[in-house]
């Protein structure tokens, strides 16, 4: 039998109709919903009289708009009326949500693999582009616009064109106190941030076998920042040890057959991509972001480019424009730039692994006094967790804000924003013009890189916090 | 959706490369839950300063402009974020048509459910029309059925576009519509499935 990778043998199970000339008709498994990309689907559901096909494939948070303190009463009008629009409409057409003071509420990627919704092989969409994250799982998983989600309500399914595969080949391992986050971004930095335009990623590789499952998401989450719709990671036994004993995975034999169903879905030895590149971990070092988009990144030790090395007219204004966006030099390091705030959170890095790692270096410190800093966990789950170890307590004693689950400052949707010109080092996975407040200026980087900056008030190789004395 | 054939229109050039939806449309407008009225906050950041007001320094907000429907923009259009209230800002704008090198894949994918037409150039094309743009008033005519931007200088590209996205945006059909007339092999899909 011919060879196959993950993506094909998904996509074969899930073709409801093929003919010439069009896309195929993909059935999706599961489709999550959130209150900003939502309400103007249901209202087109309602102008036509259809139902939802599907409620019980389909489930709601909220998690973009929401406030991270003061829940009890949403003083913004405007964010209140969205919020209520998406009760209203899970209530009409018989939506499972778990709404602002649900005990599961939390960011739409962090509570679909908690609560064992996302499995591997599933097709899953969401209105978000960071629905790559579940490629984790080895899902195929992809953000989708409004329209889309109307259509997947209104009919379980989605014309898509198969894409075309990608094979992201991670060679050797990442050093120690390196991690997932830095490893995605050195892979953009160097492929730039459309390389994956059209592709579905399948990242590979023994740096990739040995990754967590919530380091896998950290990966798979920043594939649309590659251009990507979709990344994943073929399941393994990495993969089945984190759904076991699950809710809503099967339990006791089933979930032995569909475990070994699971991992029969894994990419076979010799299939083939239709394009293919490599980078070596054992080289990657922890990075920061200097620009305006994901792909200008460095690592720690590095200065900011001169807009002279560009390669083209093009790139070279695209430097000078992030230069000035940023309020930096060309040539400066990029260790030396002060920071105001710091921002722990967002669906790339708020799981409880980013809150243990980052609270290992805030032991015993103090957040700088010119730093404002925040960790918003992903989920009340990841909250709860966090605080039955201590860790709220780590992060509170060291000067930090501890606060309720949410997007929060990755977009600043809500009240918590980065004023302009002051700039954030931020575990999200967005530095454009304006993403965390009009004006704000963002530096992303991994958990622990955001914690020591919290404590020196700018960049710092956190690996110097576990090699040296305190 | 309204059908889209082939449409005349003066070009508006936004000389820029992995233009973000963040910029399209900044997220302090994705709270409203009505499909209308984006336009108003369309490249907000750029048009506006932090007192409201115009930016006359951005090219858009010149009066040369004004009636634009043609967006010629660099590579990598529309990349970032999956909402679709950066088409709905486009088009509530003005704007019909969007010109570029290479566009994000879901942007592309929203724009031909709302009736935008993205049209694919090579990036030598691009930069020609960039230029010619800032002759006031310089308009060009898409044409959907043969594949061709043309303008009354001489200029002709064609370009590609899957059979499937013409036929939705020349009928300006609704695909829900469509995937209904469909609904027994869904139906049998999910039954075979359990």
């Amino acid at each position: 039998m011919q060879p196959k990778t993950i993506v094909e043998k998904i996509w074969e199970k899930h073709v409801i109709h093929q003919e010439t000339d069009k896309p195929d008709l993909l059935y999706i498994d599961l489709h999550l919903v959130h209150e900003v990309t939502s309400p103007q689907a249901f209202e087109g559901l309602r102008m036509k009289n259809r139902r939802v096909r599907r409620p019980d494939k389909t489930f709601a948070t909220m998690d973009h708009n929401v406030p991270t303190i003061a829940r009890h009463f949403i003083s913004d009008p405007v964010s209140r009326k969205q919020m209520e629009t998406l009760y209203d409409n899970c209530q009409e057409f018989g939506v499972e949500l778990a709404d602002i003071n649900h005990p599961d509420q939390g960011i739409v990627h962090v509570i679909g693999p908690e609560l064992g919704l996302t499995q591997p092989g599933k097709t899953i969409v969401c209105g978000d582009s960071h629905t790559s994250t579940h490629g984790a799982f080895g899902a195929l998983a992809f953000g989708i616009g409004t329209s889309e989600v109307e259509h997947v309500l209104a009919t379980q399914s989605i014309w898509q064109a198969k894409p075309k595969t990608m094979n992201v080949k991670v060679n050797g391992r990442l050093s120690p106190s390196v991690t997932a986050k830095d490893l995605i971004l050195a892979i953009i930095g160097k492929f730039g941030v459309r390389f994956g335009t059209g592709h579905v990623i399948e990242y590979t590789g023994e740096a990739v076998r040995a990754l967590s499952m919530e380091e896998r998401m950290t990966i798979c989450n920043m594939s649309i920042e590659a251009g990507a719709r979709a990344g994943l990671i073929s399941p393994d036994d990495t993969t089945v040890d984190y759904l076991r004993g699950r809710r809503n995975v099967p339990e006791g034999d089933a979930f032995e057959e569909a475990a070994a169903e699971w991992k029969a879905l894994a990419t076979d030895e010799g299939a083939s991509y239709d394009a293919v590149v490599e980078i070596n971990a054992d080289e990657v070092e922890p990075q920061v972001t200097w620009g305006i988009n994901p792909g200008m990144c460095l690592p720690v030790s590095g200065s900011v480019p001169h807009p002279e090395a560009a390669e083209s007219p093009a790139d070279r204004e695209e430097i000078e424009r992030a230069l000035t966006y940023m309020g930096l030099e060309a040539g400066q390091p990029i260790s030396s730039v002060p920071i105001q705030h710091v921002f722990i959170g967002s669906c790339t890095n708020s799981r409880l692994s980013d809150l243990r790692r980052a609270s290992e270096v805030i032991q015993g410190r103090k957040v700088h006094p010119d730093v404002r800093a925040l960790v918003v966990p992903g989920s009340q789950t990841v909250k709860q967790a966090a605080e039955a170890e201590g860790i709220d307590k780590v992060f509170i004693e060291a000067g930090f804000e501890w606060r309720e689950a949410g997007c929060s400052m990755c977009l600043a949707m809500n009240d918590d924003v980065v004023p302009s010109g002051e700039r954030c080092a931020s575990t999200s996975n967005r530095n454009f013009e304006g993403r965390q407040g009009n004006g704000a200026r963002t530096h992303l980087v991994a958990p622990e890189m955001a914690a020591a900056a919290a404590i020196e008030g700018r960049f710092v190789d956190v690996r110097s916090y576990f090699t040296s004395p305190v | 959706m309204e059908p889209i054939r082939k449409h005349e229109g003066v070009v508006y050039p936004l000389n820029r490369s992995n233009i973000d939806t963040d910029q399209i449309i900044p997220k302090q407008f994705l709270k409203r839950i009505e499909r209308q009225g984006f336009g108003q906050f369309l490249f907000y950041n750029w048009r506006f300063d932090d007192d409201d007001q115009p930016r006359m320094d951005f090219s858009l907000n010149q009066d040369r402009f004004k009636d634009a429907t043609i967006l010629v923009a660099g590579e990598n259009f529309g990349c970032g974020s999956s909402r679709e209230h950066a088409p709905w800002a486009l088009q509530d704008y003005g704007f019909i048509v969007i010109i570029a090198p290479s566009f994000a894949d879901i942007f592309y994918s929203n724009c031909s459910k709302n009736g935008i037409l993205p049209i694919q150039l090579t990036e030598a094309e691009v930069q020609q029309l960039i230029q010619k743009a800032e002759t006031p008033g310089y308009s060009l005519t898409a044409d959907l059925e043969n594949q061709k931007v043309t303008d009354s200088e001489g200029f002709e590209a064609s370009f590609t576009i899957t059979p499937y996205m013409r036929e939705m945006l020349l009928n300006g059909w609704d695909e829900i519509s469509v995937t209904l007339t469909l609904e027994d092999k869904i139906s049998t899909y999910e039954a075979s499935r359990g």
